[in-house]
């Protein structure tokens, strides 16, 4: 995915101030210091990544730039002058443009209206522009390759297009800082390709950039200069070519670390799950696929190929037209939830925000409630020991928290993943389906998730990841699973999966890259 | 997805306003049923007199429900309605018996004024006292009926003080049209207009949508929120002048319990009670709904508790209707996203 041809070393040195600087900024919340004493600038034409571990601020520091949150103190530095943002609507005409970590649609608005709001093009009659908005929408989702309909409202939209739409959204805005809090989390490599190269062509015409991703590759294929955070404080700000990944990653968690751990290798016990010739109606088709004890077997794809909406499917989430859903040789009942986890399923879902968590809800009730409101009929199934487990969970992913009283929504992103993980692994399911396992979590942590997922697995546990990730998916799979288009595109060994053969199937021809 | 050309929006864009319609397409028919069982039991219930009397009621809720559907539209709800009402229709009556040479214009600027200062308060109470307007709006329909009480005692300005060119203002046509339903008509589709087509109404609906997401997208949800209320009060302002007119007599107790009834016509008409969806002109047939509904059960001489019962039926299944819409839409649109 890493596009060569734009190496980045050659234009660090030749910019002139900074667009934009952070000053000695720190920021606390009540007991917690999220941020303590950053400074870093960012320089026009320059691509700047944030990097640190869940919870070390980075989200913080881009709600300060955005006017979210003000500094307790130090200051921000526009042009080289002093600003203090009364709120978004002033760093907004600062020429601002936030993509924000969790996606913050209007879900009553179509696509369009969410993408032009505060700025819709005007008739001369300063009424808006309907045409044009539609226009302007279809143009930035060309420029993005992306294909969704503008008229449609944003309601039930995968994590993914959201995020799609958010980035539309800041493009649209023409400006000058453009920041971007994990867009890439959900995005798998074609979207991300095509993501960075409509942020190089803003950079090369002089925007500054502030990039913040968990996945290294990505930082080395963008960026020029990176900020390392811990804790709240202010590690280094160096060029991304002076510092190798281990690097990055050492002076990130202040110690060395496994990048990726592979996973064990698990004779497989028997099948756990068949499914066969699944359909629905305008979504998938005739998808056949089973998974034995002690099996991780990954569901690869592009954006939109239906990978989430299969295994909605088979957990019962969603209903499906025809085929059939075995568990252990028994059939399970279609478009029914409850009868899945009694069967020993359980079914980690892609966006946490509105099917994982109850964000004004403390840490500790979300961890021990059984399932988000959507399914909260389901009863309550934890007692007291299964509610010990969970707590014992949230420590075993290093869930960087407060009091377990604190609410939920004010965890940083990837401590929230980690509660809704450990929400899932507390019920023992029999056959774990996770969804973007590992979406905005740091290095760290997520080498820990797939130490865990694999001794589960060697516990005879089966796992369904849905995952965007490729290093992910080749490091955790026995066997991967391309949909392309909602069909089955390919069905690879461990030993045929490789980066190649896995886009290849995923895009129905040959990467140019 | 990504490997297809961009291909046509345009089916989905009219199955979406397609659906939109059905809920003012809803109450259409159920207006027609409704007007072709009673006109067939009795048919004097279309004749001219009768559906003027519908018509200059319906035009006085209506104006109340434009007012408050922009309100309900930013997830939040204005119960002071009735005693804006009062509040307006008291002050005018009086000032109008004490100056009658006083043109209708005036009457009709001092009332949406009085409103618009009610709306004010309302607004800010709800924005800066961080109190659901809920509360803050139950608690200004007690104070502002307590004021018209402590300001009228006992007293009522009864028709006979009243000029006679105020008076005759409810039963004046222009073009054939009794200028109450002009006004209704005129003040329903501004404020559509405005929700529609200009950037604040649209911010409206952003708002009740997403009351984060709307802070965080820059946008004046202060600003908004009380240009909100104040023009659910200025709505109710312009009510009051329209109920002094038209019934002539006006003491304290003008307008009690009409909060309810503009809610229930706004409900019923399709603007969702959480914000963010629903449409003025639904507001206004809501209002329409409502008033035809009571005047033909007089008509058919059905109890007046039935009549309550049954506007308590359609409010639950406005709502339940729109439940059951949200999820049609959820499901047909996760079908279409799958690109296949
Ligand atoms: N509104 C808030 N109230 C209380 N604490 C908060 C709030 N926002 C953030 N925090 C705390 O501040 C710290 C930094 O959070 P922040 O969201 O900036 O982390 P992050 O670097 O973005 O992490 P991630 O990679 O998981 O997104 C965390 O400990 C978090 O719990
Ligand atoms: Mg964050």
């Amino acid at each position: 995915m890493a596009d060569s041809s734009a190496k980045p070393d050659n234009r660090a040195g030749d910019h002139g101030p900074a667009r934009l600087e952070v000053a000695g900024v720190t920021k606390s919340f009540g007991a917690v210091a999220a941020v303590q004493g950053v400074s870093f600038p960012l320089f026009p034409g320059e691509a700047h990544a944030l990097v640190g571990e869940n919870g070390a601020g980075k989200s913080t520091i881009v709600k300060m730039l955005a006017g979210v949150h003000r500094p307790d103190t130090g200051t921000l530095r526009v042009d080289g002058a002093d600003v203090e943002f009364a709120g978004p609507a002033d760093a907004k005409a600062a020429g601002i443009a936030v993509i924000y970590q969790e996606p913050t649609l209007f879900p009553d608005l179509s696509v369009a209206e969410n993408i032009a709001i505060g700025n819709q093009p005007l008739t001369r009659l300063r009424q808006i522009d309907r045409k044009s908005m539609t226009a302007n929408a279809e143009a930035l989702f060309r420029r993005l390759g992306v294909h969704l309909d503008p008229g449609r409202p944003a309601r039930g939209l995968s994590i993914a297009d959201q995020q799609l739409v958010e980035i539309a959204k800041a493009l649209s805005a023409e400006a000058r800082v453009l920041i971007m809090d994990e867009p890439t989390a959900a995005l798998s490599a074609v979207e991300v390709e095509r993501l960075f190269s409509v942020v190089r062509s803003l950079r090369d015409e002089g925007a500054a950039i502030m990039f913040i991703s968990h996945r290294f590759e990505e930082i080395t294929a963008l960026c020029e200069r990176v900020t390392i955070m811990r804790d709240g404080k202010h590690v280094t700000t160096e060029l991304v070519s002076e510092l190798s990944v281990d690097d990055m990653i050492r002076k990130m968690v202040g110690r060395d670390l496994s990048a990726l751990f592979p996973k064990q290798d698990v004779e497989p016990g028997e099948v756990l799950l068949e499914v066969d010739k699944l359909s629905r109606e305008g979504v998938f088709r005739d998808i056949s696929f089973q998974v034995r004890e002690g099996e991780i077997v990954a569901l690869a794809g592009l954006v939109g190929a239906g990978r989430s909406e299969v295994m909605q499917a088979v957990f019962g989430v969603d209903p499906y037209d025809s085929g059939s859903v075995r568990f252990k040789k028994k059939k399970l009942k279609g478009g029914s939830p409850r009868a899945a986890m009694a069967a020993g399923l359980a079914l980690v879902p892609e966006d946490r925000r509105q099917q994982g968590l109850v964000m004004d809800l403390s840490i500790e009730r979300n961890v021990t409630l059984p399932r988000a409101r959507k399914l909260a009929r389901l009863g309550l199934l934890f007692g007291g020991s299964e509610r010990k487990s969970a707590l014992t969970w949230t420590e075993k992913l290093q869930t960087k928290l407060g009091k377990l009283s604190d609410a939920v929504g004010t965890l940083s992103g990837g401590n929230q993943q980690k509660v809704v993980l450990a929400k899932w692994l507390a019920t023992g399911p029999r056959l774990l389906i996770v969804d973007e396992p590992t979406r905005g979590i740091d290095v760290g942590t997520k080498a820990e998730v797939h130490r865990l997922l694999s001794s589960l697995a060697s516990d005879g546990m089966g796992v369904v990841m849905v995952s965007s990730e490729l290093p992910e998916v080749l490091g955790m799979a026995d066997r991967v699973i391309v949909l392309r288009e909602g069909k089955v595109a390919a069905e690879l060994t461990r030993a045929e999966a490789t980066e190649e053969s896995v886009m290849y199937a995923a895009m129905g021809q040959k990467v140019s890259a | 997805m990504t490997t297809s050309t961009l291909g046509a929006p345009a089916p989905g864009r009219r199955f979406a306003g397609g659906l939109l319609k059905t809920r003012e397409l809803g109450i259409v028919l159920a207006l027609v049923v409704l007007i072709a069982y009673t006109a067939i039991d009795n048919p004097r219930f279309l004749s001219g007199q009768s559906i003027r009397d519908n018509l200059l009621n319906t035009a006085i809720l209506a104006v109340m429900a434009a007012g408050q559907a922009v309100v309900v539209i930013t997830r939040n709800i204005d119960l002071s309605v009735g005693s804006v009402l009062a509040i307006s229709a008291f002050t005018v009556a009086t000032m109008m018996s004490d100056n009658p040479g006083l043109p209708m214009i005036v009457a009709i600027v001092v009332g949406i004024a009085v409103g618009a200062v009610a709306g004010l308060v309302n607004g800010v109470l709800v924005r800066y006292g961080k109190v659901p307007a809920l509360v803050v709006t139950l608690g200004t329909m007690y104070i502002f009926r307590g004021l018209v009480y402590s300001w009228a005692g006992g007293q009522q300005v009864n028709a006979d003080e009243l000029p006679a060119h105020f008076l005759s203002f409810a039963n004046d046509n222009i073009l054939g049209i009794p200028w109450l339903v002009l006004i209704a008509l005129v003040v329903v589709g501004g404020v559509s207009l405005m929700m529609r087509n200009y950037r604040i109404g649209r911010e409206m609906y952003a708002i009740g949508s997403s009351p984060d997401a709307a802070e965080l997208a820059g946008i004046k949800v202060a600003r908004n929120l009380i240009v909100a209320f104040i023009l659910s009060g200025a709505a109710a302002g312009l009510a009051g002048v329209l109920f002094a007119a038209r019934f002539g007599t006006v003491d304290a107790s003008a307008g009690t319990g009409y909060e309810l009834n503009v809610v229930a016509a706004v409900v019923v008409g399709g603007v969702a009670v959480f914000g963010g969806s629903g449409t003025v002109w639904g507001a206004g047939l809501g209002a329409l709904l409502l008033t035809v509904i009571s005047s033909a059960l007089a008509v058919l001489d059905i109890n007046q508790f039935w009549q309550q019962a049954i506007v308590g039926s359609l409010i639950i299944l406005a709502i339940c209707a729109d439940r059951l819409v949200a999820v049609r839409i959820a499901r047909s649109l996760r079908k279409r996203d799958a690109h296949v």
